[in-house]
């Protein structure tokens, strides 16, 4: 075939349409890879539904249980502690629970379906460290004017007793309270809210 | 009858003409400043860390075992029952503090005698991916014991991506393949850090010294010595790498390695600063350490983080702190290159700014819990005497770079005239 008059335009248009092709296919096969970094099977099946016994937990007294690799805490509050929540909403970055930081059914003073007990993942929302339970209302070298609640070891974040956040530590937002439905008065499922299925 | 190696060499040549070459271009024929200095040596430095990472790193590959119940175990068993496997793993992990502590002086050695500048922008760039990687390689490196500092080191270092909006929850959850940290986070970082990363290191590091050896080498004088060549075409002022600065690196190379001996043999752990105590306990994800740190080669970029009382201002911050060292090339517009001959501004502003990375690293090290009630005592607001003086660094640290371009680029910088030759002096 001879060189003169190579249609330049046809031979752009078939470069290109040659380089969109196999950047789909490109594209197209980079997506199993991509995938298959997201939780496996076996990964989506252990974080499934957790039931806990809190028969046993007395008033004052945190249990701690693992749900999803989490540590997740169930309070049995003390009317003292719960006595302290309205007190404390000037301090608070988020007093009203306004972000999407728990289900509806526990977006209220208390942050819980039923008032004494809290039910709250325990990771510190600064950068994933667990906090440390400090329930005394008592002066701690870290607030002179502690009600009880939880205080990060990493960063210095505090929370009070219904894991709101203060205001000036670098947390930005409340602990998380995961879905969870009480079973039986002595059995809490966390994992799934009220009404849902597992 | 020729020599049986000769005929051998022959038969090569004769089939990959360009080896020879090549090798006089990168070696004998390489044309190198004849005065450098001690802070040169840490390039072939930093090369000599690399081998030994890759060679220790292969037959650590041979003993330890991926995977969440497996790991920690396997590390012990190295160290307890494989013939000589402590000496082979404490060579790997002195090697990574070593890697840091001599690319981080390479680093300072090109802000001090300006070899980022023009014509060797390329050759920063590169240099500066080369950083990051083993910023990655080396985060994922200590991961692999899945020690408690591991689990909860790797927690909140992928929890960072958590700041980005919108798919920051996902992309932590794609990361770590699970909900948590766990065995497919542990197993894929193994991946990454002996296949993927090291490929890429490799790459990066052929690149960078194609990428200098194509523009020459700077020198403490600044002076191109390209410029001024005799009537062979050599530079003047040039000596061959090799055997001259073989020679040479090989005397830093004893010493370095004396140094680092002392460290494997005598101070593995260098008094939790290679090696933290928390990462002797397997992983636990219900109990934090005490105190959660990096290892020291990351604190100055994580104390940034430490004192910004907002997450997404805090990465941000973070990982500004280091693409502002990428455009340093342009946003410094001065044509000195040397510190001998640039303003006095250039100077302080360096010496000032080395405090900072120093005095971030010590906050980022959790140091300022000592520090703090030592100097105002027991009863002294330690996080927020730690914020407040973190903000004061903050503005340095980024005012280093301001200052870099407006005193270069509208003329405040008032510098002493260069020589047209290298000087002779140390």
């Amino acid at each position: 075939m001879a060189n003169e008059g190579v249609d330049h335009g046809r031979r752009r248009f078939l470069t290109a349409t040659t380089a969109v092709v196999g950047g789909a296919g490109v594209v197209a096969v980079a997506v199993p890879f991509i995938k298959s970094w997201e939780p496996s099977a076996r990964a989506k099946n252990a974080g499934a539904p957790v039931l806990a016994d809190i028969s046993k937990v007395e008033p004052g007294q945190r249990l701690s249980v693992l749900w999803r690799g989490q540590p997740v805490w169930i309070v049995n509050r003390t009317p003292a502690l719960l006595a302290t929540l309205p007190q404390l909403d000037s301090r608070l970055r988020d007093p009203k629970s306004e972000l999407e930081q728990q289900p509806k059914y526990a977006q209220n003073e208390t942050r819980s379906i039923k008032p004494e007990w809290l039910v709250v993942v325990g990771i510190c929302t600064h950068l994933g460290c667990s906090p440390e339970f400090v329930p005394e209302i008592k002066p701690e070298p870290f607030d002179p004017d502690w009600k009880g609640g939880f205080f990060c070891p990493c960063h210095k974040s505090r929370y009070d007793i219904a894991g709101r956040v203060f205001q000036g530590v670098p947390a930005p937002m409340n602990l998380v309270v995961p879905p969870y439905q009480f079973v039986s008065d002595k059995q809490i499922l966390i994992g799934v809210g009220p009404g849902e299925k597992a | 009858m020729a020599n049986v190696f000769t005929r051998i060499g022959d038969w090569v040549t004769e089939r990959a003409p360009g080896m020879m070459p090549a090798y006089r271009k990168h070696m004998t024929e390489y044309y190198a400043p004849k005065n450098f200095n001690f802070w040169y040596y840490f390039g072939s430095l930093a090369l000599l860390v690399l081998v030994n990472q890759i060679v220790t790193g292969i037959f650590l590959t041979m003993f330890y075992k991926p995977g969440a119940a497996t790991a920690f175990d396997s590390v012990e068993y190295i160290m307890r029952d494989v013939d000589w496997g402590w000496l082979i793993r404490y060579m790997h992990s002195t090697g990574a503090s070593m890697f840091f502590l001599v690319v981080y002086l390479h680093m300072f050695r090109g802000l001090m005698y300006g070899s980022y500048k023009k014509p060797r922008e390329l050759v920063w760039l590169l240099g500066m991916l080369i950083f990051l990687t083993l910023m990655a390689e080396g985060f994922m490196g200590y991961v692999l014991p899945w020690g408690n500092m591991s689990f909860w080191g790797a927690k909140v270092i992928i929890s960072l991506f958590g700041a980005i909006p919108w798919i920051g929850d996902t992309l932590v959850q794609w990361i770590m393949g699970d909900y948590n940290p766990a065995d497919a986070t542990l197993n894929r970082f193994f991946a990454l850090h002996v296949i993927a990363l090291p490929l890429v290191l490799l790459l990066l590091v052929v690149l960078h010294i194609a990428a200098l050896h194509e523009v020459g080498s700077s020198n403490p004088d600044g002076v191109e010595i390209k410029k001024k060549k005799d009537a062979s075409g050599v530079p003047l002022d040039g000596i061959r790498f090799h055997p001259y600065y073989t020679v040479k690196d090989l005397f830093g190379v004893g010493f370095f390695l004396i140094l680092c001996a002392f460290i494997i043999f005598f101070q593995p752990t260098l008094g939790g600063w290679f090696l933290e105590p928390d990462n002797f306990i397997p992983a636990n994800s219900l109990v934090t350490p005490a105190e959660i740190k990096p290892v020291w080669y990351f604190t100055p970029f994580y104390a940034i983080l430490r004192v910004i009382p907002s997450k997404g201002l805090g990465v941000l911050a973070m990982f500004a702190s280091i693409i502002l060292l990428f455009l340093v090339p342009w946003l410094d517009r001065g044509a000195v290159k040397s510190i001998r001959y640039r303003g006095r501004g250039y100077k302080i502003a360096l010496g000032l700014f080395t405090v900072t990375f120093l005095l971030f690293g010590a906050i980022g090290a959790g140091k300022s819990g000592e520090w703090i009630p030592a100097i105002f005592g027991a009863n002294a607001d330690v996080s927020g005497i730690e914020m407040h003086f973190g903000w004061f660094l903050l503005a340095i640290y980024f005012g280093f770079f301001a200052f870099l371009y407006v005193y270069t680029a509208f003329g405040y910088e008032k510098t002493k005239p260069v020589p047209d030759r290298v000087t002779t002096h140390a």
